[in-house]
């Protein structure tokens, strides 16, 4: 019984991490940005469906689009505000730059952050689940939200996987994380891929934040440990690999669920934590770590 | 450089002055003032100490809090438990030497790890002292937060002459150490440690000597600010948005400068509170401000002033 809720639940909860942490290793892989302030466009989005819904009466699948149209809106922001000046910028040193777009990503986060706690406090908001009820599988009663937000996730990677192997634009974007002159002397713009690249970033959190907010509920206060879990789930699997941190995605996510289950919610995040600094002293380049 | 030249350089002078203002402060200004002045005094330190490690040493140290919180803490359990017994002083030095050993722990991996992996364990640091503090709460205070008996002193004179005379001191000795000339041995091997390597530099040793200093008045300044507010708490000495805001502090001053850093520390810390009346919009507005000068001034305030000077 309890076997089978740790392996229900570590999954819908794991699929979910694996979404939220492929946007991220997308944008790492491909134009070496790590996007400190993913954390909060996930919250972002799911408090624009939470407002939608709840200020214009839209019904949950308009509510949903609209906090997914904030994600990507979002997204973009980070990029020309944050991302694009310090890339461009001629006075900030090749090898800072890693530092400066940390560091302005991290403040841009904390404005969204602050942004959304003025206008809609900084109290939890659970977006309206698109489906309703419960039903029995293998003797757990389990919300039917939690199979959906499963099957959202593997669906939406899925054509994530599409894209990137099946599609010009996609195979493009796969050439410029290998090496990006080359993808140059072929001709293709990099800042066109660098837009394509944002773009499915801000999709892919979007819907990982709305999914988030219907399965646990989102505050401003969930910025900081979401962008810590992207990050780490990432470093473990190994940045810059897509299947490493889907796979990194699942071993937190059922170390937390086995460990809340097992011992006590309190210690949820430790074991995962003690992992990852064994890893990093073992294998600095993580689980599945091209270097 | 002759001690004629010391005498006739201008920064000598400014550093004078600022040191006769700073501590002729209290007979001018109010309790509440100073009581703010000591909180930035440490921030100050914070900040310098921050600024060794990236500045020179390149290494980007996303946990500032996990060697103040370690002193905090270390000098608050410390005292806590055996007050009437161990003078406080000791305490406070227990605490030091408790960052030097967290330091020495964080530089082990820092010789093997670059740039963004070296940052996440950083972070990890300190995410794994938070969750120390809340489980072990008999021993910590949780999440309540430690009250520690002794404080340094009831006085808001003394006790901003304390801070600013350790913020003056440590400033004083981090920034002789990044002008000399293991300071300047340090910056090359943060840009190229291969290269420093191959000129015959012990990088690994200077490396290391970055962390222990860096953490020695991380501790030290986290130990001691325990002792002006009688209590530890996370959301004071482990949280990770403590730690963004020494980051901030220290590339806002200007990075690469030390002295940059307790400016940084001490504009961030007044407008934090100038803006308090605005509640919510006051982090926002800083933020705002910080970003904006990371995108348009990189080298902070000292820079822009610097930039001015030239022209």
């Amino acid at each position: 019984m309890l076997f089978w809720q740790i392996l229900i639940d570590g999954f819908a909860i794991s699929a979910l991490y694996a979404l939220g942490a492929t946007g991220f290793t997308l944008i790492f892989g491909v134009s070496g940005v790590l996007n400190l302030s993913h954390g909060a466009i996930m919250v972002g989005a799911a408090v624009a469906a939470w407002a939608a819904a709840g200020l214009l009466h839209v019904d949950a699948y308009v509510a949903a689009l609209i906090g997914i149209a904030v994600g990507m809106a979002l997204a973009f922001a980070t990029y020309f505000i944050t991302v694009r000046p310090i890339q461009q910028s001629r006075r900030i040193a090749e090898p800072e730059r890693e530092i400066f777009i940390l560091t302005a990503t991290l403040l841009w986060g904390i404005i969204i952050q602050e942004l959304v706690a003025y206008l809609y406090t900084n109290n939890a908001k659970t977006v309206l689940p698109i489906v309703e009820g419960v039903v029995t599988v293998l003797g757990v009663r389990t919300p039917t939200n939690e199979f959906f937000t499963a099957a959202v996730c593997w669906v939406v990677i899925g054509l994530l996987w599409l894209l990137v192997n099946r599609t010009r634009r996609g195979k493009a974007v796969l050439a410029a994380s290998m090496n990006a002159r080359g993808v140059t002397l072929l001709g293709i713009e990099l800042s066109g891929i660098y837009l394509t690249v944002w773009a499915v970033y801000g999709l892919l959190a979007g819907i990982a934040g709305i999914l988030l907010g219907m399965f646990l509920g989102v505050s401003s206060y969930s910025v900081g440990p979401l962008t810590a879990s992207a990050f780490s789930i990432v470093v473990l699997g190994g940045l810059g690999s897509v299947s490493g941190s889907l796979i990194a995605a699942y071993v937190v996510g059922y170390l937390e669920t086995i460990t809340a289950y097992m011992l006590s919610p309190a210690y949820r995040t430790i074991p995962a934590l003690l992992l990852l600094i064994v890893v990093m002293y073992v294998r600095p380049q993580g689980l599945f770590g091209r270097r | 450089m002759s001690v004629r030249a010391v005498f006739t350089s201008r920064l000598f002078w400014i550093g004078v002055a600022t040191l006769v203002v700073g501590a002729l402060l209290p007979l001018f200004a109010s309790g509440y003032v100073l009581g703010l002045l000591t909180v930035a005094c440490y921030t100050a330190v914070f900040a310098m100490s921050w600024d060794l490690l990236f500045g020179f040493a390149g290494e980007v140290n996303f946990g500032p809090t996990f060697l103040i919180g370690l002193g905090a803490y270390t000098a608050g359990i410390l005292d806590a438990r055996l007050s009437p017994h161990v003078s406080m002083w000791l305490c406070v030095a227990a605490g030091a030497a408790a960052a030097v050993v967290g330091g020495v722990l964080l530089a082990l991996p820092a010789l093997r790890l670059r740039g963004p992996y070296f940052g996440l364990t950083t972070l990890v640091a300190v995410l794994m002292l938070q969750n120390f503090v809340v489980v072990f709460a008999g021993l910590t205070g949780g999440e309540i937060g430690l009250s520690v008996p002794d404080v340094m002193s009831v006085d808001a004179h003394v006790n901003y002459w304390i801070a600013f005379g350790f913020m003056a001191l440590s400033g004083a000795i981090l920034f002789g150490l990044s002008r000399s000339a293991v300071g300047l041995i340090l910056q090359a091997s943060g840009q190229d440690a291969v290269q420093a390597g191959a000129l015959g530099f012990n990088v690994v040793k200077h490396k290391l000597a970055a962390f222990i200093v860096s953490a020695f008045f991380s501790g030290l300044a986290g130990a001691l600010m325990v002792f002006y507010m009688g209590t530890a708490s996370v959301g004071t000495f482990v949280d990770i948005s403590v730690g963004v805001q020494v980051i901030i502090a220290a590339v806002l001053g200007g990075r690469r400068t030390v002295i940059g850093a307790a400016i940084g520390a001490i504009f961030l810390i007044g407008t934090g509170e100038l803006l308090r009346p605005l509640g919510e919009m006051a982090t926002l507005i800083v933020s705002v401000i910080a970003l904006l000068v990371i995108l348009f001034f990189p080298d902070g305030f000292l820079g822009i002033l610097r930039g001015g000077a030239r022209s």
